[in-house]
C-alpha cells in the first residue's frame, strides 16, 4: 500500500540518485505527499514548493495522469497506488 | 597572492583567477551550470575564501548556495537559506544581493532579496532570518516592483556602527540607525521622472548605492535618471549628474580607499538603454561628482548592450581595480582604477553581477 513518485533526471540527484520513489503509508494529497518526501529529502521537496505551500510556477505535478492544477492543486486526493508524477513545464529560454 | 572574479549570469557562474596582481586572468567555469545567478560575494574575512551565491534552479526556484573551495564542490542548506517565516503569506522569489558585513562582525551576511526584504546571516550564509524591522514597515506595501521585480538589491552595513542602508526598486533608499530594526526613508533631493508631481518620501527606483571611503556619510546613488550624492547619509541629496552624457545607468561603486572617487556607466534612457552612440565608457570622478572623466582605453565601440547594476565593481587592491560586465557577456578589468580594461570574458550568458577579491 503506497504511493510511487516519478521524478525527472535533473531532480534525481536530490533523492539519492533514483527517478521513482515509493511512498508508504500512501498520504492522503499531494500536499501530504510533498511532507512525506520533505522528511526525507528536504532539498528536493524545496524544489517542488515553496515555503508557502504552494507548487512552483513552472513545476507540473500530475496525479495518475491528470494536472492538479486543474483539480485541487495540493489539496488534490492522492489514492492509495496512485503514480504521481513531477515535471518542469515548457519554459525558460 | 591571487585575485578572484565571481561573474554571475543568467546562465551560471563563472571564476577568473590572477596570480600576476591582475595583468592576466584564467577564467574557469561554468560553475552551477544553466542556473541564474543575480548575485554573488566572495567573503574574504575568514582564511578560507568562501564564494556565496544566490541562485534560481530554473524551474526549481531560488535558494543560497555556497563554496569554500573556490568552485570545486556548491553546498546548500536542507532546509534553505532563506525561507519566508509561516504567516508572511510569502515566498523567496529571487536573491538580488549578498553582502558579507565587515571584518568586525564575523559570520554576518546580509542578503537583499524579492519581494522587497533583508536577510541577516551570522553563519556565514548558511541560514538567514528575515529582518522584521523593514518587512514590518507601514510603506512596505506601496513599494511597486521596478522592470526586474520588486526587490532589496543594495544592503550596506557601516564600517563601524550599527547603521545599515538599503535601497530597492522601487521604493528608493531606506536607512536604519538601530542595526536594522527601526527604518526611515531617505530619499530627499532623488527624482522620479516615472511620477506626477514633485518628488515623493519614498517610491524612488534608486537603482544601486555605493559608499565614499573616506565618510560613510557620503553615498553615490545612481537612480532611475540621475546620479545623486549625499554627504549626510541621505538626509539631503544633490544632482551629481553634470559632466555625464547621460545621466541614466545601473551601477554605480565607489573606491574602498580613495575619498571622492566613484564609477558609473552612463546609458541612454529611456527606451534605449544602450551606451550612448554604441561606445561602452565608464566615468569616474576623483571630485565627489563635481566632474567625471570619460574611460574608454579597451573598451568596445560598435557595442549596444548594457551593464546591469551589479555588474560593475571594485577591488580593495593598490590601485584599485575595476570590473565591467555586459549583458552581451563579456566582462572587463581594470587594474589602474579604469584607466585601461581588457577584456576577461566574451561570450557568457547576460553578465548579471561581478564581485572582485584579493585572496587571504
Amino acid at each position: 500500500m503506497s504511493v510511487e513518485v516519478l521524478l525527472p533526471g535533473v531532480l534525481a540527484d536530490l533523492a539519492g540518485g533514483r527517478r521513482r520513489l515509493r511512498v508508504d503509508p500512501p498520504p492522503a494529497t499531494v500536499a501530504g505527499l510533498l511532507d512525506a518526501l520533505a522528511a526525507e529529502h528536504p532539498v528536493l521537496e524545496r524544489r517542488i514548493r515553496d515555503e508557502s505551500g504552494a507548487l512552483r510556477r513552472f513545476v507540473n505535478v500530475y496525479v495518475d495522469g491528470d494536472d492538479v492544477r486543474f483539480a485541487a492543486g495540493v489539496h488534490t486526493a492522492v489514492r492509495d497506488g496512485a503514480v504521481v508524477e513531477v515535471l518542469p513545464s515548457v519554459a525558460g529560454g | 597572492m591571487a585575485d578572484l572574479i565571481a561573474i554571475g549570469t543568467r546562465k551560471g557562474l563563472w571564476l577568473a583567477r590572477s596570480d600576476d596582481d591582475r595583468r592576466t586572468w584564467r577564467l574557469d567555469g561554468p560553475h552551477l551550470v544553466a542556473q541564474e545567478v543575480a548575485a554573488v560575494a566572495v567573503d574574504t574575512r575568514e582564511a578560507v575564501p568562501r564564494v556565496l551565491a544566490g541562485v534560481q534552479y530554473g524551474h526549481w526556484g531560488p535558494t543560497v548556495t555556497w563554496s569554500d573551495d573556490l568552485g570545486g564542490s556548491w553546498h546548500e542548506t536542507d532546509d534553505g537559506a532563506i525561507r519566508f517565516p509561516a504567516g508572511t503569506g510569502a515566498a523567496l522569489a529571487r536573491v538580488w544581493q549578498l553582502r558579507p558585513d565587515v571584518a568586525a562582525r564575523p559570520g554576518v551576511v546580509w542578503a537583499g532579496c524579492e519581494p522587497h526584504s533583508l536577510w541577516r546571516s551570522d553563519d556565514g550564509g548558511r541560514s538567514f532570518g528575515l529582518v522584521r524591522g523593514l518587512w514590518d514597515h507601514p510603506h512596505r506595501p506601496t513599494w511597486e516592483p521596478g522592470g526586474g521585480g520588486g526587490a532589496v538589491h543594495t544592503v550596506l552595513p557601516h564600517p563601524t556602527g550599527d547603521r545599515v542602508v538599503v535601497a530597492m526598486s522601487t521604493g528608493g533608499v531606506y536607512v536604519s540607525d538601530d542595526g536594522g530594526s527601526t527604518w526611515q526613508p531617505r530619499n530627499s533631493g532623488i527624482t522620479t521622472s516615472f511620477l506626477p508631481g514633485p518628488p515623493p518620501e519614498y517610491g524612488q527606483c534608486v537603482h544601486k548605492v555605493a559608499v565614499d571611503a573616506g565618510d560613510p556619510d557620503r553615498l553615490y546613488a545612481q537612480n532611475h535618471f540621475g546620479v545623486f550624492r549625499t554627504d549626510d547619509a541621505g538626509g539631503t541629496w544633490t544632482s551629481i549628474a553634470g559632466g555625464l552624457p547621460a545621466d541614466f545607468g545601473f551601477p554605480v561603486a565607489a573606491s574602498p580607499r580613495t575619498p571622492g572617487t566613484a564609477w558609473v556607466v552612463p546609458l541612454v534612457a529611456d527606451a534605449d538603454r544602450t551606451p550612448p552612440g554604441g561606445r561602452l565608457r565608464v566615468h569616474r570622478t576623483r571630485d565627489g561628482g563635481a566632474s567625471w572623466t570619460e574611460l574608454g582605453a579597451g573598451l568596445p565601440d560598435g557595442c549596444w548592450t548594457a551593464v546591469l547594476r551589479d555588474a560593475v565593481c571594485v577591488d580593495e587592491a593598490e590601485p584599485t581595480g575595476v570590473y565591467v560586465g555586459t549583458r552581451d557577456g563579456c566582462v572587463y578589468a581594470s587594474a589602474d582604477e579604469g584607466g585601461s580594461f581588457t577584456r576577461v570574458a566574451a561570450h557568457l550568458p547576460d553578465v548579471l553581477c561581478v564581485r572582485a577579491a584579493r585572496l587571504p
